[in-house]
């Protein structure tokens, strides 16, 4: 197995639209399956790498990052619909790193063209395309990809260990297979007599697996109704173990202070203090940083804070307003991309109201609860990770190179994620933790980042800028010509993981943007990247979460000045385009009661965003009393095509909402000095219980493919409440966060 | 000298600073991860734990200082034993990621032991320094209610 970064380099470019073919791989490299990574023990077998049955029952595999999406009960279910178990009488584990638990549905999402416009032949490529991410040893969890990389694989994981199972006991019975039924576990005779699958395992890992068709929708007993979370128990009794409980004899705690001027070195430091602290065992170098190993953790950041470091510049302009010139300047070039290019978006039709507007929008870091951290172990020329992580193949090879090992000397334990968001797609605390390892050596180190060095050491979600201009005739948009500046997410993780340069278009900068579902006669949109170094990653809905706010506001500033309704203004635009799009928007307009009429001291905003495969329209009502402005009401409805877990979905799309309302109203990540000026919540606060407006969603299951649902909730919610707040004041948002231009309730 | 501690009706004696906050020493000497830490600074809620029934943000808490007998999650209730207020959680599918849960759950099981029966604004007043980044709040505040109402039948 080469290398990610080797294969990488030869043949792909991730992330961007096209996939370049350099080196044909065989059609048997391509198709021959993955290794399995399941290594049975004595009385266990493993009948697929998602299926293994020893005699005390059945586990699967389920190995995707639980990060709060629900992914460990719905990936579970999908191979427990076909397998004939229930999901109370199973164990699902996440399962090593492995190829064989690859996703195959990263590179489909990474096709050029909209999106909702692909038709079954398509869908097809994409799907046949996806099987490369095996070459890839793409294993991960993101883009919103889990349902739609697993819902045949796994059901079919689940069908072929069923139908092996089967033909176990027809030939210890001598009889045929067909003859046999399964229910709950266990394979019936004809005379009714169950079979438990524990007494058939051993046998049946001997032969060639059996191949079966997947049952009908009409058969389904698990898929499309809401099961209960396999994790709720163990999250409601605190026995759930996310990276940061990893307990292991013998374990040391730390914690890290790097340079906050992201990417700048070290000069020196004087731990002379700290090393005289009490419960202080280790003061380390770490390049850019020191970490501290002490007794406990909090001892650890104490003496950290006793450490005087003199630290380096940092590689990119200092101050926001000039990292903000910087961005700007990007509109000079000529843009990455130009995604969407319909009619003539030159000229201004004849009799036509033309309008500009800009927007920006900040940098945004993820701060999920649980801040970063991992714990390694270097022993025996063997390395052994424990941590929360989206991408364990990734973790695996940076950790192995940091150590000096081969990837498959490197255990990767993934546990529980105390929030994702995209932050933990990427693998600098693992990393850490592994440099600090080595200099431990036989000891097992817990890295444990505090809240400050979290915030301070992120990849934020990029700042971004957009320049739009357009035009209204009759009460219709009839042109929309819009550009976008900002750091490229995806060209710094390429570089981060396999030093690969950004080529081609880059879709996810334009995500959002140029596959807006409208109808609009004249429409162009130009992708500019920006080359500034503030590192910068994936942040739930990625492009989409700026793209939104820019393209939703702008074409209520369209409605506006078509004296049109808002919401009818999109619906218009939308039937002509795509009618999922159209019918998300319906919903809301119903489930709100919209009338385009508010009280006074109530305004109401409407946006829609097609993001990840999924349409979703919010409606936001906020409300003027005792002279703040409180969000009161949220309508959001969705398509998903198929929802696997409806009650899953719903909690997405309103954790998703309010994710991008925290964002929307208070976040923001400033720079002075070149380090982030937010180090904790009361700097980077979010959306709590008296804030949260109260909620509907409605999901909808008109769309012929599978949308992801873990993003798709976030992007409309800023442009869906600076509407609002526009209906209530009559004063435009064009910047964020809201709080400094509204008087907000916080 | 070591301080004696009563935990989850246990006892523990801990030889530690006198300043080294309550947090740590449940986490990281005890061995009592369910309580989290999130920010340090009383900001977010996740490391709220009972000290004689009363909620408190442990990372606030220095060990010379606590003042009875700590509850954590691990002592409210266990997976085969749940509190009816953890019951309430399962039943209105509350955690996404989970990690501030434990957190929450605290705050509202002292919410509820004074107060049986809070209104939306009550629940409000009681939670919001509880902070959850993946956005649970509705089903928070249902199982709030249903929890409410479970306790005042019985």
């Amino acid at each position: 197995m080469a290398s990610i970064a080797k294969i990488a380099r030869r043949t792909f470019l991730i992330g961007s639209a096209a996939i370049v073919g350099g080196v044909a791989f065989g059609a048997y490299y391509v198709s021959r399956p993955a290794p399995n990574p399941l290594k049975p023990a004595e009385g266990e077998a493993a009948l697929n790498p998602f299926v293994l049955i020893d005699r005390n029952g059945v586990t699967l595999f389920a190995p995707r990052a639980e990060m709060g999406q629900g992914v460990k009960t719905s990936w579970a279910a999908l191979i427990a619909e076909e397998l004939d178990v229930e999901l109370d009488q199973v164990r699902v584990l996440h399962g090593p790193a492995a190829q064989a638990y690859y996703n195959s549905a990263f590179i489909a999402d990474a096709l050029p063209g909209k999106g909702y416009d692909n038709g079954n032949f398509k869908h097809a490529v994409g799907e046949a395309l996806g099987h490369f991410g095996k070459v890839l040893n793409l294993h991960g969890t993101g883009g919103s990809t889990s349902m739609k990389d697993g819902f045949k694989r796994m059901r079919q994981a689940g069908a072929t260990a069923r139908e092996t199972l089967k033909q176990t006991a027809a030939e210890r019975l001598g009889i045929s297979r067909g003859q046999l039924s399964t229910v709950k576990g266990a394979v019936v005779t004809p005379d009714g007599t169950q079979i438990p699958y524990s007494e058939l395992a051993m046998d049946a890992a001997k032969l060639d697996p059996v191949d079966a068709d997947l049952r009908p929708s009409s058969e389904w007993r698990l898929i499309g109704k809401s099961q209960p979370r396999i994790d709720m128990a163990e999250k409601a009794t605190g026995s759930a173990e996310f990276g940061i409980d990893v307990r292991l004899p013998g374990m040391k705690f730390a914690s890290v202070r790097m340079n906050p001027r992201q990417g700048g070195g070290m000069k020196g430091f004087d731990a002379t203090a700290a090393e005289g602290m009490p419960g202080v065992e280790k003061v380390v170098d770490m390049g850019a940083g020191v970490a501290v190993v002490a007794r406990n953790t909090w001892l650890a950041m104490q003496a950290l804070d006793a450490i005087e470091v003199h630290w380096e510049d940092a590689p990119y302009p200092p101050e926001t307003d000039q990292v903000f010139a910087r961005i700007a300047e990007a509109f000079d070039d000529a843009p990455n991309s130009v995604l969407r290019d319909d009619g003539d978006a030159d000229m201004l039709p004849d009799g036509a109201t033309e309008l500009t507007a800009d927007y920006q929008v900040p940098y945004l870091a993820h701060a999920t609860m649980e801040p970063m951290n991992a714990t390694a172990l270097l022993q025996d020329g063997k390395l052994t990770l424990w941590c929360g992580n989206q991408m364990p193949t990734f973790v695996q090879m940076k950790c192995a190179e940091e150590a000096g090992l081969e990837s498959d000397q490197v255990e990767v334990n993934t546990t529980y994620l105390g929030g994702g968001f995209g932050r933990r797609a990427e693998f600098d605390y693992a990393v850490l933790a592994t440099r600090l390892a080595r200099q431990m050596p036989g000891a097992p180190v817990q890295l444990a980042w505090s809240r400050e060095e979290d915030m301070r050491h992120d990849m934020y979600r990029p700042g971004a800028l957009a320049r739009m201009r357009g035009a209204v005739k009759d009460g219709q948009a009839v042109l929309v010509d819009g550009k976008v500046a900002a750091a490229s997410p995806v060209a710094q993780a390429m570089k981060r993981l396999a030093d690969l340069p950004q080529a081609g278009p880059d879709k996810v900068h334009v995500e959002g943007f140029f596959n807006a579902p409208y109808a609009i006669p004249n429409f162009r949109m130009a992708g500019h990247l920006a080359d500034i170094q503030i590192p910068v990653g994936f942040w739930r809905s990625v492009g989409n979460s700026f793209n939104a706010f820019f393209v939703e506001s702008f074409i209520d500033e369209m409605a506006h000045a078509a004296g049109a309704d808002p919401l009818e203004f999109r619906l218009e635009l939308a039937r002509r385009e795509w009618a999922p799009a159209a019918a998300v928007l319906d919903a809301v307009k119903e489930m709100s009661g919209w009338t385009g009429q508010t009280p006074a001291g109530t305004g109401r905003g409407v946006a829609l965003c097609y993001s990840f495969g999924t349409p979703v329209a919010e409606v936001i009502e906020v409300v003027e009393d005792d002279g703040s402005i409180h969000i009161t009401n949220a309508w959001i409805a969705c398509d998903v095509g198929q929802a696997i877990d409806p009650e899953i979905v719903k909690a997405q799309m309103f954790g998703g909402m309010a994710y991008g309302l925290s964002a929307a109203c208070f976040g923001e990540i400033t720079f002075a000095d070149g380090a982030a000026e937010q180090g904790n919540f009361p700097d980077y606060d979010a959306i709590r219980m008296h804030t949260m407006p109260r909620t509907e969603v409605q999901v909808l299951e008109t769309q012929t493919q599978l949308g992801g649902v873990g993003e798709p909730g976030t992007p409309p919610a800023a442009p869906a409440l600076a509407n609002a707040l526009f209906d209530l004041t009559g004063k435009r948002a064009r910047q964020l966060p809201l709080m400094h231009e509204f008087d907000l309730r916080v | 000298m070591p301080t004696d501690l009563r935990i989850n009706g246990k006892s523990h004696q801990v030889d530690l600073p006198d300043d080294v906050p309550l947090l740590w020493v449940l986490r990281d000497e005890v061995g009592l991860t369910g309580t989290k830490f999130g920010c340090g600074v009383a900001a977010c809620g996740a490391c709220t734990v009972h000290i004689d029934g009363e909620a408190v943000r442990s990372c606030q808490v220095a060990l010379s200082d606590v003042w009875g007998e700590v509850t954590t999650i691990e002592g409210l209730g266990t997976p085969d034993a749940m509190a009816a207020i953890q019951q309430a959680w399962v039943e209105h599918q509350v955690a996404q990621c989970g990690y501030c849960q434990s957190g929450q759950i605290m705050q509202a099981a002292s919410l509820l032991a004074e107060n049986p029966a809070p209104s939306d604004v009550e629940i409000d007043e009681a939670m919001q320094g509880n902070l959850c980044r993946c956005g649970t709040y509705p089903r928070i505040r249902a199982a709030i209610h249903a929890a409410a109402q479970k306790m005042q039948e019985a």
